[in-house]
């Protein structure tokens, strides 16, 4: 079996047993809220977009379990389609910086000189731009829209999944398997695929975890700026815009979709980081 | 010349670090013939490493040529050299750092067959587990596991395994049992032994421990700083070496024997380092009999007796 | 033999839990050494020799648990609240480590590191600290002592930074000095500078000193007395002489054995032992090297043996069929 030196640094890298109920509660969130959004058009929720000006601001009753906002809309039909925006964005952006800053990342970090210039470069003309410009920029020219807001948070996205994706290539192409199957006669192809995907896929995915995080809040920023999806299709950031009328009266419009956002984030972040800490103890063993 | 699998000639291999120069390998020559075991000896620096890694074309040699099999592979495209690879295979010094963590065994041993997109899935199994077994392990145990879970000893055995699935013809080990204990030392190295007879290898051995090179090879060659200082028979070069960093090296070695009280360590000092090495002779700045002609000629490795060659303008053997 | 041992180890136990199961790294070891002496402890990785130094400093990780008494000129290392027992370190008791590059701190220049040392346990002057680092580096047998001070460790090579690593060890003249594999990752014949080194200041300082290593070579000509280790634990300890002359433990026999030997023609096949070390996590009633030992008999699973002596010169084991005849 493993040396003893190496048993001691496993013994000093196992998490904690506390750490692992806040997962599962965080998995449990996450797959609560995504299944809610999904299914939300089945669900016996009020619409979305009723309005009744008779039951305005009002608290949590039968009909309204979590009370209605400025409009007398349903404020848990509203957070749930709102889920809908959130995630979507929150998730198909990043995946749009995963699928090409990956590969770029991969590319970079394996043959190194000139790829590895042009991507750099590349990726530090994007980040040039200010984020919040680009978006305005976008959203004026082209309109705003899901479809928009979700390509210009993808862009924006692209470097830091590609500077991830090079840094752990890098740490791992210099490993002897590497040269090892070098050796054995493999074409980049082959080492690319299957000696180096495989290892940096876990790293990869933790931090796409935490951009999609980011992204939920930067999305969630955009709509409360109204420079996001524009009402009336509901999203927490706007529903947090709307709730900042009514702090005095109805706090709870605004903190509601606010909560919402945070325990998302929250979620996600913890996942991300225990799916960062899977990595690190049979890389300490090497 | 007949017989001889591998020739190496006049090899240079330099890298750049920070604008400077490494002198990794300076104008190496040698041959290994089929079916021999050449042992390759030198301390961290000497260069044996990059002299491996470039006979298998792993690093661009600046100069020279390799020929295996009276084929050039310093010329050899991208193709025909992924080929020739499946002939020489090469063992590395961390056994577990040499496999992908992420991979089950029976995979990795299965990856050379399936680039050398030769046999069917059932073929490469079988070959599998009777290259497993042929390393003294037992096919049903290790073949779906990943790496982390064997020690040192049972690492270095698959690595085996997966360079010997192929059949190559040369085995190059660099540094294979040096991580591993005393104990599993011994057990990698008579299966060394009894698979080079099984599947009749060419081995090429790289070493800094002498006592390892002495008990598997039957020519030895040591090397400091870029270039070879004695090539011989290893009876004959360990009883009566001619160069003295040959001799250094023997006395250094310790001997588990307390009757046997180690010499004292002659002050030498460090050796010089490989990128400013020396002019003339690179071990004239550690040897007691350098004049100033070892300073201003760099002696060639020249025969004093029957296959001993020696690169000295003062041998201990022969003149 | 005058007064008590400087150092003192009885029925020394480590125990790490780990997500298997607790894993016995030390198992009931008992040791002396006297002031001025020198031993050799030799056991493969696994064996529990780098946990044992570990435990005799009070390193261990914060989950082990220590069983026994560890005495330190009298005092119970184990009892020690941290601010004696970081008083005691390096200054007491000082540690080489195997591998320089990275014992030492590759972002702090030698002479800090000296220094720090220095002055933390002699509270001395800054100045002072430079002086006394310029004469310890020279002591090691450092050229151009003064220029190295400004320098970092990967500026010096793998035998400069293990010398630099002694000069630490040495400077605030430690009554004993552990040195854990300290020639391991270095070159042989900078192996044979080192060990001279450490011999030469041993003698000088009158130190007492634990070699720690995996290689019975380098204990035979350099240490009085040595202890081999098995699976976390002592199975055979004699003074130098009598081990390598009359080694009662077929493990011993079987390490020697497994040396390929400088004398031996080529291509003699290696005596190896087969098998691998036992897993430390599956606690195992006899002895533990039984399943490899060529010698077993019944006993051996069952009973675990104690070291008893073999004669009176110190010479201790712990097997059931001794290979040497105990002398009379």
């Amino acid at each position: 079996m493993a040396a003893l030196d190496v048993e001691v640094e496993q013994i000093a890298a196992t998490p904690a047993r506390r750490g692992r109920r806040v997962f599962w509660l965080a998995i449990a969130w996450i797959a609560m809220v995504v299944a809610a959004a999904i299914a939300a058009d089945w669900l016996p929720l009020a619409s979305p977009s009723d309005i009744d000006l008779m039951a305005r601001r009002a608290g949590p009753s039968p009909d309204h379990w979590l009370g209605t906002d400025a409009l007398g809309r349903d404020i848990l039909s509203r957070l749930v389609f709102g889920a809908r925006i959130s995630l979507t964005v929150g998730l198909i952006a990043p995946l749009l910086g995963l699928f090409i800053g990956g590969p770029l990342g991969m590319l970079a970090g394996y043959f190194r000189g000139r790829i590895e210039t042009l991507v750099v470069g590349g990726i530090d003309v994007l980040l040039a731009f200010p984020p919040l410009v680009l978006a305005l920029a976008i959203t004026t020219y082209l309109g705003q829209s899901v479809l928009n807001i979700t390509i210009t948070l993808g862009i924006l996205s692209i470097p830091s999944l590609t500077r991830v994706a090079r840094a752990a290539t890098l740490s791992f192409a210099d490993r002897e398997f590497v040269t090892a199957a070098r050796a054995l006669g493999a074409s980049h192809r082959r080492i690319l695929m299957r000696e180096l995907l495989p290892n940096i896929a876990l790293p990869l995915i933790a931090f796409f975890l935490l951009v999609v995080a980011v992204i939920i809040v930067i999305e969630g920023a955009l709509s409360f700026l109204g420079l996001g999806v524009p009402a009336p299709a509901p999203s927490w950031g706007g529903m947090i815009a709307e709730g900042r009328d009514s702090l005095d009266t109805a706090p709870s419009i605004a903190f509601l979709p606010a909560g919402a956002m945070f325990l998302t984030v929250l979620a996600f972040n913890i996942i991300g980081d225990r799916v960062r800490a899977l990595t690190d103890p049979r890389q300490g063993a090497l | 010349m007949d017989g001889s699998l591998l020739e190496v000639r006049n090899l240079v291999v330099e890298y750049a670090v920070g604008g400077r120069t490494v002198h990794a390998v300076s104008d190496v020559s040698f041959e290994i013939t089929r079916g021999e075991t050449l042992g390759l000896v030198g301390e961290s620096g000497c260069g044996k490493s990059s002299l491996g890694r470039a006979i298998l074309q792993l690093t661009t040699p600046k100069v020279g040529s390799v020929r295996f099999d009276n084929v050039e592979l310093t010329r050899l495209g991208r193709g025909p050299l992924r080929r020739m690879r499946q002939r020489i295979q090469l063992i590395f010094q961390d056994p577990i750092a040499s496999l992908n963590p992420r991979r089950r065994i029976g995979d990795i041993i299965a990856e050379p067959l399936r680039i050398a997109g030769s046999a069917s899935r059932s073929t490469r199994e079988c070959r599998v587990r009777e290259t497993l077994s042929a390393v003294g392990l037992e096919p049903d145990q290790v073949v779906g596991r990943l790496p982390h879970e064997f020690s040192g000893g049972q690492c270095q055995r698959i690595c085996i395994a997966r360079a010997l699935v192929i059949e190559p013809e040369l085995l190059v080990c660099d540094e294979a049992v040096s991580a591993l204990d005393v104990s599993i030392r011994a057990q990698i190295l008579n299966l060394l032994e009894a698979l080079k007879a099984r599947y009749r290898l060419t081995l090429l051995f790289i070493a800094h421990d002498l006592a390892v090179v002495k008990a598997v090879s039957d020519r030895v060659a040591v090397m400091y700083l870029g270039r070879l200082c004695e090539v011989g028979s290893t009876e004959a070069l360990y009883r009566a070496p001619a160069h003295p960093y040959t001799r250094l090296l023997l006395d250094a070695i310790p001997v588990p024997d307390p009757e046997v009280r180690p010499p004292q360590s002659v002050p030498l000092g460090e050796p010089p380092s490989p990128l400013a090495p020396p002019s003339g002779c690179r071990f004239r700045t550690r040897c007691t009999r350098a004049d100033a002609c070892c300073a201003e000629v760099t002696p060639e490795l020249r025969e004093v007796a029957p296959g001993r060659q020696v690169a000295c303008h003062h041998p201990l053997v022969g003149a | 033999m005058t007064g008590p041992p400087l150092l003192a180890v009885e029925q020394l136990s480590v125990d790490l839990p780990t997500p298997r199961g607790p894993l016995r790294a030390v198992d009931e070891v008992d040791l002396e050494l006297e002031g001025g002496r020198t031993l050799g402890i030799v056991g493969e990785s696994g064996s529990g020799k780098t946990m044992l130094s570990r435990a005799i400093l009070q390193l261990m990780p914060r989950r082990a648990r220590i069983g026994g008494r560890v005495l330190f000129d009298g005092r119970d290392l184990t009892r020690l609240d941290a601010e004696a027992l970081r008083r005691l370190r390096g200054r007491s008791i000082a540690v080489v480590f195997q591998d320089p590059m990275t014992s030492l701190n590759p972002v702090l220049t030698i002479g800090r590191q000296i220094a720090e040392t220095l002055r933390e346990h002699l509270e001395i002057d800054a100045s002072a600290a430079a002086t006394r680092a310029i004469e310890l580096l020279a002591d090691v047998g450092i050229p151009a002592p003064k220029q190295r001070l400004r320098q970092y460790p990967h500026q010096l090579s793998g035998g400069m930074r293990q010398r630099v690593a002694i000069a630490i060890a040495l400077s605030c003249e430690p009554r004993l000095l552990i040195a854990d594999e300290p020639t391991t990752a270095l070159d042989v014949t900078v192996q044979a500078q080192i060990l001279d080194l450490l011999d030469r200041e041993r003698q000088r300082r009158d130190m007492a000193m634990i070699l720690i290593t995996h290689d019975l070579g380098i204990v035979a000509g350099r240490t009085d007395e040595v202890a081999v280790m098995y699976a976390g634990r002592i199975v055979e300890r004699a003074p130098t002489a009598r081990l390598f002359k009359a080694m009662c433990m077929p493990y011993t026999e079987a390490l020697l054995a497994a040396i390929p030997k400088l004398d031996a023609p080529p291509h003699t096949p290696l005596a190896v032992i087969s098998g691998r070390p036992p897993d430390p996590t599956q606690p195992f009633r006899g002895c533990a090297f039984a399943p490899r030992c060529r010698y077993r008999a019944e006993r051996c699973a069952d009973q675990r043996p104690s070291l008893i002596p073999a004669d009176p010169s110190g010479h201790r084991y712990a097997c059931w069929h001794p290979i040497s005849p105990r002398a009379a």
